[in-house]
């Protein structure tokens, strides 16, 4: 039983990240058309944005401890970060020590600003192109953009740790221990689920929004410039796949493939769910994260070798087969 | 009127003999040049340094790299001679090898087997280059080894840890200076029997490829044989990034040690997880529970941060050694490029000094010769004492180093202490050893 609720968990935490990078798959989809196959990189440098931040904070000046030699036998160099010199040691290691969460703040306008020139720069000259064309550039400028962050920070991962006080396990119940960063990435990614839903749900421009998703002809006879609107969309969903990364540091190191770990999975999601369909997108990673959870248990692959690894395929295979338009698709939509 | 005696037949039986005499010393020089694949004729020889320069291992690839160029450049005579001062064998001078220049190429492997093989018969066919070393993977190692057996030329392994490599798929071809993970069990298995006792139940994470398989196996049977029990070995996917799911049910498994044959992203993705799920603080059968990772590299340890503290592993070297030998290195390597060597950077540059020795020892670049000569090599002052590259596996036999992550570092670079070093006596092994059985050395190829 204990396990069984761990592995419930497990599955909401990773179905947790699944859902955040296909819902801003999904919004792309739905609103410009575009299959973009750079949204893992995007995620990648969203988690890139609290390493960046992390360095910046930790920016140092250099003095010489005649005490302590280096590895060389040199006199060593003690390096202290700036912020701590400016606010002192005890505000200044906690400023450090929250890195993560201050990404979060910093990633917002950069991601929106990258998503920006993304599709204002490249994506939007393949808006009349078919989708084979689109996947090429998309996936072409997905590898570009991990290759220069491995020549900016290197091929192996690096630590963005959680703050302090947010690390360590949450006894939820007897026998049931579980991370609490964890737990608070689940909670972080039903907040912005539900800020995007609400979004769009509430506000004028998500209305016209959804109506330009739903009948972009229409919308623009009526003198809306939905161009615009939707340019914004992409801005908003690079935002949303930079902060699931910002905030997946703390979890698994941020490395220059983690964006390309993701992508294929999260395209399967926005499959499973429905093309176009933003709850369908939701539901699915959730749901995709569970099984994948449960596939990978002892009991589960002693009885079916590998399937930990295939699961996540086969379900959407038979989505497919019995239900072409995904559990939440719309009819008529890539089906 | 003279007549001459010219037939048909007899211009042509002379025109045959004329030829074949003129040819002669041709055929000579000819078969000479060809005696073996890329015999170097000019004032310098062609190294070919087969390292991942994209890809998951690019880090110890560009490490590989650096100690390659700083090897070239003792070998030619350059910088402060770095380990030719302290290596045992003298016959290195600094004017390249036999008296030619040394000169390297390099190929990128992208820790892809297919992608490795072309890039060292690339390096071979147009480069040519009369050596091949690098790579960062067993399975990358293995298919080059056996890419240079075909092709008549040596191959100095670089990093490559599985048993494989100098067991079943050995070949007369290849030499392994890197240790292997029986020798990183053997080593292990009475430090942890003093560290943690002898009744322990170990659960066991695999990396699923050869190298996971094989240090999965060599761990689990020095282990045994101490007392612990295995509990479980699970293998995991070589792609996998979260190892939640793996971790969560550790422990409730009655599991009160956990061992993780993973490497690279691996080791630092499921470490990072189990220290997450809280299992370095946790208590099972009545004592603390602990976490083991066979193989060490500092470069992941500094992937893994603060989670490596207390953790036990093996390296193969560790640039803290104060032996004269690791000294010299460490002092060239760290002037040169301002910060000290990994593991991957000294096995290659010995590599290539032990490589070049073996040559100049020979008297020449043939395989065979070379071959002969580093087979039963005894020496020492390379950093890992004295140390045999044995004849009937071309494995090197030498001290294994048995690290704990620091506590308290002192540095980003001093992120590893050694706990004990183990004697090269404890972690031979014969050579018909059934870990290592099942493949041949076959006879050297000169190509």
């Amino acid at each position: 039983m204990d396990v069984f609720l761990t592995q419930i968990l497990n599955g909401l935490d990773k179905g947790s990240a699944y859902a955040l990078i296909a819902l801003g798959l999904t919004l792309i989809f739905g609103t410009l058309g575009v299959v973009n196959f750079a949204h893992g990189a995007l995620f990648m440098i969203g988690a890139f944005c609290s390493v960046f931040l992390q360095r910046l904070l930790n920016m140092s000046y250099e003095t010489i401890d005649p005490t302590k030699t280096d590895f060389l036998g040199n006199p060593a160099v003690v390096k202290t970060p700036y912020v701590e010199s400016w606010f002192g040691p005890e505000t200044g290691a906690a400023i450090i020590d929250w890195s993560v969460p201050l990404a979060v703040l910093f990633a917002i306008p950069v991601m929106i600003a990258i998503g920006f020139i993304m599709e204002r720069g490249l994506i939007k000259h393949f808006y009349k192109r078919e989708h084979a064309d689109q996947i090429l550039v998309t996936f072409g400028l997905a590898i570009v953009l991990q290759e220069v962050i491995k020549a900016l920070y290197g091929a192996n991962p690096i630590q963005t740790p959680a703050p302090d006080s947010l690390s360590g396990v949450a006894v939820l119940a007897e026998g049931i221990v579980y991370p609490v960063w964890r737990i608070v990435y689940f909670f972080f990614s039903v907040v912005v689920i539900g800020a995007v839903f609400a979004f769009l749900q509430f506000t004028t421009f998500g209305m016209v929004v959804r109506a330009g998703m739903a009948d972009r002809e229409t919308v623009g006879l009526l003198g809306i410039d939905i161009d615009k609107r939707f340019t914004l969309m992409f801005g908003i969903a690079a935002g949303v796949a930079g902060l699931a990364g910002v905030m997946y540091g703390p979890i698994n190191a941020p490395n220059y493939h983690m964006g390309m770990d993701f992508l294929v999975l999260s395209f399967v999601v926005v499959v499973v769910g429905g093309m176009g369909s933003l709850p369908g997108a939701v539901a699915a990673g959730f749901l995709l994260g569970i099984l994948e959870s449960f596939a990978s248990m002892t009991v589960v692959t002693e009885i079916i070798p590998g399937i930990n690894q295939i699961i996540i395929y086969l379900v959407a295979i038979i989505i497919l087969l019995v239900r072409p338009r995904g559990l939440m698709g719309r009819k008529g939509v890539m089906e | 009127m003279s007549k001459t005696n010219l037939t048909r037949r007899g211009v042509l039986k002379s025109g045959a003999v004329a030829g074949a005499g003129v040819a002669l010393p041709t055929i000579f020089t000819a078969s000479s040049a060809a005696a073996y694949t890329n015999e170097p004729t000019g004032a310098s020889v062609t190294l070919g340094f087969n390292v991942p320069q994209t890809g998951a291992y690019a880090d110890e690839g560009a490490d590989e790299l650096r100690a390659y160029e700083l090897a070239v450049e003792h070998l030619n005579g350059g910088g402060d001679g770095g380990m030719l001062n302290t290596f045992s064998s003298k016959e290195l001078k600094g004017d390249g090898i036999l008296g030619k220049k040394v000169e390297f190429v390099t190929g990128d492997t992208q820790t892809k087997s297919d992608a490795a093989r072309a890039s060292a018969k690339s390096m071979i066919e147009k480069d040519g280059a009369v050596m091949i070393t690098g790579g960062s993977s067993s399975g990358v190692a293995i298919a080059v080894q056996g890419l240079c057996q075909e092709a008549g030329v040596i191959f100095m392994a670089g990093l490559t840890h599985s048993n494989d490599t100098t067991g079943k798929d050995k070949k007369a071809n290849g030499f392994r200076h890197f240790f292997n993970g029986y020798m990183s069990a053997a080593a292990l298995a009475p430090v942890l029997k003093g560290l943690y006792g002898d009744d322990r139940k170990a659960y066991h994470l695999t990396a699923d490829y050869t190298w996971g398989w094989t240090q999965q196996e060599s761990i689990a049977a020095a282990t045994e044989a101490m007392g612990w029990e295995t509990v479980n070995n699970v293998l995991t996917p070589l792609a996998s990034t979260d190892f939640s799911s793996y971790i969560a049910p550790v422990l409730n498994s009655g599991a009160d040690v956990l061992v993780l044959n993973h490497y690279g992203g691996n080791m630092v993705n499921s470490l990072t997880n189990a220290v997450q799920f809280g299992l370095r603080e946790a208590q099972a059968n009545g004592k603390n529970f602990e976490i083991v990772v066979p193989l060490f590299s500092r470069l992941m340890a500094r992937g893994a941060g603060e989670n490596i503290k207390g953790i036990v592993g093996s390296t193969n070297w560790h640039w803290s050694l104060q032996d004269e030998g690791s000294k010299a290195f460490v002092k060239s390597f760290g002037t040169k490029y301002g910060f000290p060597p990994s593991q991957a950077a000294h096995t290659t540059y010995c590599q290539t000094l032990l490589y070049a020795d073996a040559c100049q020892r020979a008297g020449t670049f043939n395989p065979c010769g070379v071959g002969e000569a580093l087979e039963g090599f005894e020496f020492d002052g390379l950093g890992n004492g004295k140390t045999l590259y044995r004849a009937d596996d071309h494995q090197c036999f030498k001290d294994v180093l048995v690290v704990k992550g620091k506590e308290n570092p002192t540095s980003e670079f001093d992120l590893l202490e050694v706990v004990e070093v183990t004697p090269a006596a404890q972690v031979t092994y014969d050579p018909e050893h059934p870990m290592f059985a099942g493949g041949q050395l076959g006879s050297c190829n000169a190509g």
